[in-house]
């Protein structure tokens, strides 16, 4: 079996399953649900340092950067220039230039809103940056989202947080056709067989947070999600059967007795 | 006339009163933020970590300094 790795810009991954850090109810619970998750790259979010109490954990203590891939996201940013200044912040801590753009538009839904995401995305492209971006599942937006040089489309399931699954798999299946770029679901997923179905669906990779972070058992869940991932991607390169409306019958009809 | 050795500049959203003609690396050092994991803005601006020791601190200076958390 050829070797069959995740490429974004450049950079190979063999696991196929990226992991938000928030959420989680310490650091350490997050690192080891992260190991059994067998995640590469992890979400992280910019934030002031707090002056007050330096004696809290740092994330960079329980997160080796050298050996998982941070990716610094924007969440909480409403607007094009909160996400811009967050990201050139994220690069100057130490150099990173892959990242997740997200600039929501609803406090209530969180869905994205897709006129800053584009704006952001053409600038922060033409900086040097490589983005990865979190967007609607709308087939046209995505497109020009590449066109103005995304590096991987990331469409949501459902609502972030909200553990409903994919819910519009049409659609995911359009941009799929459309688009050669990494195409990663972000956000909406809440168990495991979430993740098979857009593995199944031609996705690149999915990414979790709250469905692994949330869970009764964050280990066995990140391990759950692990395992249906792998499942997804092979079941979808092993191509599966055409559907059929009626039956066939599984053994031989010769020599029946 | 001790008032005028101080300078008042505002740290993370916090008001704060700090001594005259310190640089910001000697700032830094001073609340024991360890530099290599962090982000520094001073006035809006990304400041150049290499160059930290060559900016002194101001009268009314606004100063960020940012770092990963976890996050989704």
């Amino acid at each position: 079996m050829k070797k069959d790795q995740l490429i974004i810009a450049n950079k190979k991954f063999s696991s196929r399953l990226i992991v938000g850090t928030g959420k989680y109810k310490t650091m350490s619970e997050c690192a080891k649900a992260i190991k059994y998750s067998g995640a590469e790259i992890v979400t992280v979010a910019v934030r002031r340092v707090n002056i007050s109490d330096k004696k809290k954990p740092l994330l960079m203590d329980y997160i080796d950067p050298k050996k998982i891939t941070y990716l610094p996201n924007t969440a909480g940013c409403f607007t094009s220039e909160e996400a811009l200044r967050t990201l050139r912040l994220a690069r100057e801590i130490g150099g990173w230039k892959l990242v997740k753009l997200e600039v929501l538009g609803d406090k209530k839904t969180l869905f994205p809103d897709m006129v800053e995401t584009l704006k952001s995305t053409e600038v922060l492209t033409k900086e040097g940056f490589k983005v990865m971006v979190y967007c609607t599942d709308d087939p046209l937006m995505a497109k020009k989202l590449e066109d103005v040089g995304a590096s991987a489309i990331m469409p949501l399931a459902a609502p972030i947080g909200s553990g409903l699954g994919i819910q519009n798999k049409t659609n995911i299946k359009i941009i799929r056709k459309q688009t050669k770029l990494p195409l990663i679901i972000d956000a909406g997923l809440g168990q495991a067989s979430d993740a098979t179905i857009a593995m199944e669906l031609g996705c690149d990779g999915v990414l979790v947070n709250t469905a692994i972070a949330k869970a009764k058992d964050p280990f066995q869940m990140a391990l759950a999600f692990k395992n249906s991932v792998i499942a997804g991607r092979q079941s979808y390169v092993s191509g599966r059967i055409a559907k059929s409306l009626f039956g066939q019958p599984s053994s031989p009809e010769e020599g029946i007795i | 006339m001790k008032k005028n050795n101080k300078i008042k500049i505002k740290l993370n959203g916090k008001s704060s009163t700090i001594d005259k003609n310190i640089s910001l690396k000697k700032y830094i050092n001073t609340i024991k933020i360890p530099i290599k994991k962090v982000a520094i803005e001073l006035n809006h601006q990304i400041v150049d970590k290499n160059r930290l020791n060559k900016i002194k601190l101001k009268n009314k200076d606004t100063i960020e300094i940012v770092h990963f958390i976890g996050g989704g």
